[in-house]
């Protein structure tokens, strides 16, 4: 794969559970894990994974890794910090805020939290050796309460971080309408110069939305996703007229049913969207089409719906990898066209083209 | 790697480079303070691991071999060139050892040149268990097996014909050799009758009754346009006795003329004979005898691998290349383990398939010079050295054991990187044998790779001594 965004997000619930072999490491997640020379962001929990509730206390926040929970303190949070070595990574926060009817005493402990262990974090930082080159971010909470959220982005705003993750937005959580507000509201209150990053938001039409807000990071999980559904992503991006596939358009009405945000709950993430195809269907048995035509990916350029059907009928991991590829080429493309409508005043046309005809 | 990506299945794309324009909201340029690293190549630099040595040719593991082989490669062309009106099968003999009955030649097929011995994988449904088709190119296989019964069954012949066979339906450009779905009739199938007319089952996908023949399945393999066919024969278990062996392996010569009859591309696919008769003596010649009245471009040695006793297992081996044509491919069915390999190598043997260097993946289980590593056990969660520090597959280039270990937690990846490098590694003895062979030092070798594998020589496998010593090696 190549044109690959700069950076690579790895989450403490995958890594904690090997801190004593990083520790004997010393040098790093990123050459332990082999990984190409990419800039690495930490994350504490996957955004694909959601993650049961009831266990954070005023002290600690939990990860599941492949063994069971983990609790994590300030002090085991950035002893495995200084372990992974990351560019960046996001403060220890409470985000346990996602619940339908979260309460308003919940609400504002978790802003409370989000700065002590904030403010913690970053003593334990400045003191470090291992962690001179890394940056920390702040992470603003407030689940959908705007004084919440204000709050808390004026105080995350006063804090040294060099950026900002959004919290408690996930999709499925609140609708867009809702989303839209509060990051509009927030991202008032924080300094121009400093990059936003919003935690658990993926999908096409809503990173369409939030990144008019004032977003500017995301991270990517939802093509794996759609990848772990068997389905492929097809909308199309593309503005200039020569660029644009009729077909998909025919496809994707027919695919599956249109949804309004906000239907999905945080359970349903699994459930199929419009922007993909599911390629387990009959009807792509003997489409000898790559998955999407003008697609510069290896599984388009060297395979056929028909084989994908074929792998995916009989169970084969090599459809997971192949749809994977796909998928997270297609995702960032999307990405390039966005940047590209934002410099040139596009994304009128951008928007139209991908939501189709959906009301805005 | 692709995988390592896939690993943690969440990227991050940056948006640094442009204003976010907002209506009546000043533009604000971001950048990002940290972006410490240069990335070394351009933005759009290919992140797949660049072997040390990055060749195209089928032996890219080995430099030396390389050169030699690319030479090889232009005769064998020119050669196939004159030769592919007259037959879609050639062998060429390039050494044989003055020692064992082991020969080192190059094989002629329609998509490409194989050189053996050869170490043949198994992709049963027309994949590799999880690896691309450019990583099985990469690691320099030049021919690998499909599965006629799950083919047949899943999509079906008609869908790959369509597709341009399944070279087209897969993708795969070198060749392909699919065997008649006889074994896993009688492997997978509880209740599966055999008859003269051939074998009838039920499917198990829609319960309807079948009737796998001779004809059909020749017909299918027709349809999926492999380049070698094996024929169908009444496959029995390898340590059933009595009349029934009999029945069984004279059942295979009529079906083997039925096949030959069947095959409606003779100047593009090789069918291929399968000695059968159990583990008796008699019935094996007697195999043999008919069998290689029929003029079929190679024979496979069938009946065996299947849970027999090694010491019979190798006597029937030797006992069926000393009856086998000179000129013509032997391809043992089944096998195997590493010994396995190199001592049926030494018997006269020139192809192999198995499906344990993949399955054994994915279990964890990582081949090495020495045995093999389990690399789930906590005992690697701190070791940080490749798999095999000599070898050169992407996963040892790249990855540690350590870090396979604890990827083996969270994510199939795991199993891809060890695939990849048990391909890899009986690609490459496979290489090391035909080398071993060519320089006329193959006695030499043998010694060596016993030593490496076994701690002492009371530990050697009795069988394996015996069959040695039957042609010549007497280990150390």
């Amino acid at each position: 794969m190549s044109n690959l965004p700069s950076v690579s997000q790895v989450t403490l619930s995958h890594i904690a559970e090997h801190q004593e072999a990083l520790e004997e490491f010393k040098d790093g997640f990123r050459k332990f894990a082999g990984l190409h020379d990419t800039v690495l962001y930490c994350s504490l929990h996957d955004p694909a994974t959601p993650c049961p509730t009831g266990h954070t206390t005023s002290k600690t926040v939990s990860v599941w890794g492949s063994g069971g929970r983990i609790e994590l303190t300030v002090a085991k949070f950035m002893a495995l910090q200084k372990t992974v070595q990351p560019d960046w990574y996001q403060s220890m926060a409470d985000g346990e805020t996602w619940p339908k009817n979260t309460s308003r005493k919940r609400v504002r402990k978790s802003v409370d939290r989000s700065l002590a262990h904030l403010d913690e974090c970053l003593l334990v930082h400045h003191k470090s050796q291992e962690l001179e080159s890394v940056e920390v971010f702040g992470v603003v909470e407030g689940g959908d309460i705007l004084e919440e959220r204000l709050r808390s982005a004026r105080e995350t705003a006063k804090r040294p971080v060099a950026g900002f993750c959004l919290d408690g937005l996930q999709t499925g959580c609140m609708d867009q309408a809702l989303r839209t507000q509060l990051i509009t509201a927030v991202t008032t209150e924080l300094p121009e110069d400093k990059p936003r990053l919003l935690q658990g938001v993926g999908r096409p039409d809503e990173v369409l939305a939030c990144v008019e807000a004032g977003v500017d990071l995301f991270e990517s999980f939802f093509p794996f996703q759609v990848t772990e559904r068997g389905c492929a992503l097809s909308f199309s991006f593309h503005i200039s007229p020569e660029l644009a596939v009729p077909a998909l358009d025919e496809e994707r009405d027919t695919a599956g049913e249109a949804l309004q945000n906000g239907d999905l709950s945080l359970d349903d993430q699994t459930q199929m969207t419009s922007f993909e195809i599911n390629l387990k269907d009959e009807r792509y048995r003997d489409d000898f089409r790559p998955v999407v035509e003008g697609c510069g990916c290896y599984c388009c350029k060297n395979h056929q719906r028909a084989y994908l059907h074929h792998l995916l009928v009989t169970n084969e991991m090599l459809a997971g990898v192949l749809l994977m590829i796909h998928n997270t080429t297609h995702y960032h493309a999307f990405f390039g066209a966005l940047r590209e409508a934002l410099a040139n005043d596009e994304m009128d046309l951008l928007k139209r083209r991908v939501l189709g005809e959906r009301k805005d | 790697m692709l995988f390592t990506l896939i690993l943690f299945r969440v990227l991050l794309s940056a948006l640094t480079k442009y204003p976010v324009s907002r209506k009546g909201r000043k533009t604000r340029k971001t950048k990002l303070p940290l972006h410490k690293h240069t990335p070394s190549g351009k933005r759009g630099d290919d992140i797949r691991p660049k072997p040390p040595l990055h060749v195209t040719c089928s032996t890219w593991l080995l430099p030396e071999s390389c050169e030699a082989d690319v030479n090889t490669s232009e005769n064998i062309m020119s050669l196939k060139k004159a030769l592919s009106a007259a037959s879609p099968l050639t062998l060429r003999i390039v050494a044989e050892c003055p020692v064992t009955k082991a020969r080192a030649c190059d094989l002629i097929l329609p998509h490409s040149a194989v050189s053996t011995p050869v170490f043949m994988p198994v992709g049963t449904q027309g994949t590799m268990k999880g690896i691309t088709v450019d990583q099985l190119e990469g690691l320099g296989c030049q021919i690998c097996l499909g599965n006629t019964y799950h083919l047949g069954m899943r999509p079906g012949p008609d869908l790959i014909e369509k597709a341009n066979g399944l070279h087209g339906f897969m993708n795969w450009k070198r060749n392909l050799l699919t065997d008649s779905g006889g074994f896993q009739m009688v492997s997978l199938v509880k209740l599966s009758e055999v008859t003269e007319e051939g074998v009838k089952f039920k499917s198990p996908y829609d319960g309807k009754e079948i009737l796998l023949s001779p004809e059909k399945s020749i017909d299918i393999q027709n349809s999926l346009g492999s380049d070698i066919m094996m024929q169908l024969d009444d496959v029995i278990s390898s340590t059933l006795k009595g009349p029934r062996v009999e029945e069984a392996m004279h059942r295979s010569i009529r079906w083997l003329d039925r096949c030959i009859a069947a095959n409606k591309n003779p100047d593009k696919q090789n069918l291929f004979a399968i000695i059968q008769g159990g583990l008796n003596v008699e019935l094996r010649k007697a195999c043999l005898d008919e069998m290689t009245q029929r003029d079929v471009p190679g024979f496979a040695i069938g009946g065996l691998s299947g849970g027999e006793e090694k010491n019979d297992f190798w006597r029937m081996v030797t006992l069926s290349t000393d009856h086998l044509p000179r000129e013509k491919p032997r391809y043992l069915m089944g096998v195997g383990y590493p010994v396995d390999l190199v001592v049926c190598v030494a018997l006269g043997c020139d192809m192999f398939d198995c499906v344990f260097p993949t399955r054994t993946a994915r279990f964890g289980s990582a081949l090495v010079p020495w045995g093999s590593l389990q690399i789930k056990h906590n005992q690697y969660a701190k070791d940080f050295q490749p798999i095999d520090p000599d070898c050169q597959c992407p996963t040892c280039f790249r990855h540690s054991r350590a870090y396979l270990h604890a990827l083996f937690k969270s994510d199939t990846a795991a199993t891809h990187h060890v695939t990849i490098h048990n391909i890899a590694y009986q690609l490459t003895l496979m290489l090391s044998v035909r080398r071993s062979i060519v320089e006329g030092r193959f006695p030499e070798f043998i010694q060596t790779f016993m030593k490496r594998m076994f701690p002492s020589r009371d530990q050697y496998p009795g069988w394996a001594v015996d069959a040695l010593a039957s042609v010549n090696v007497t280990l150390e």
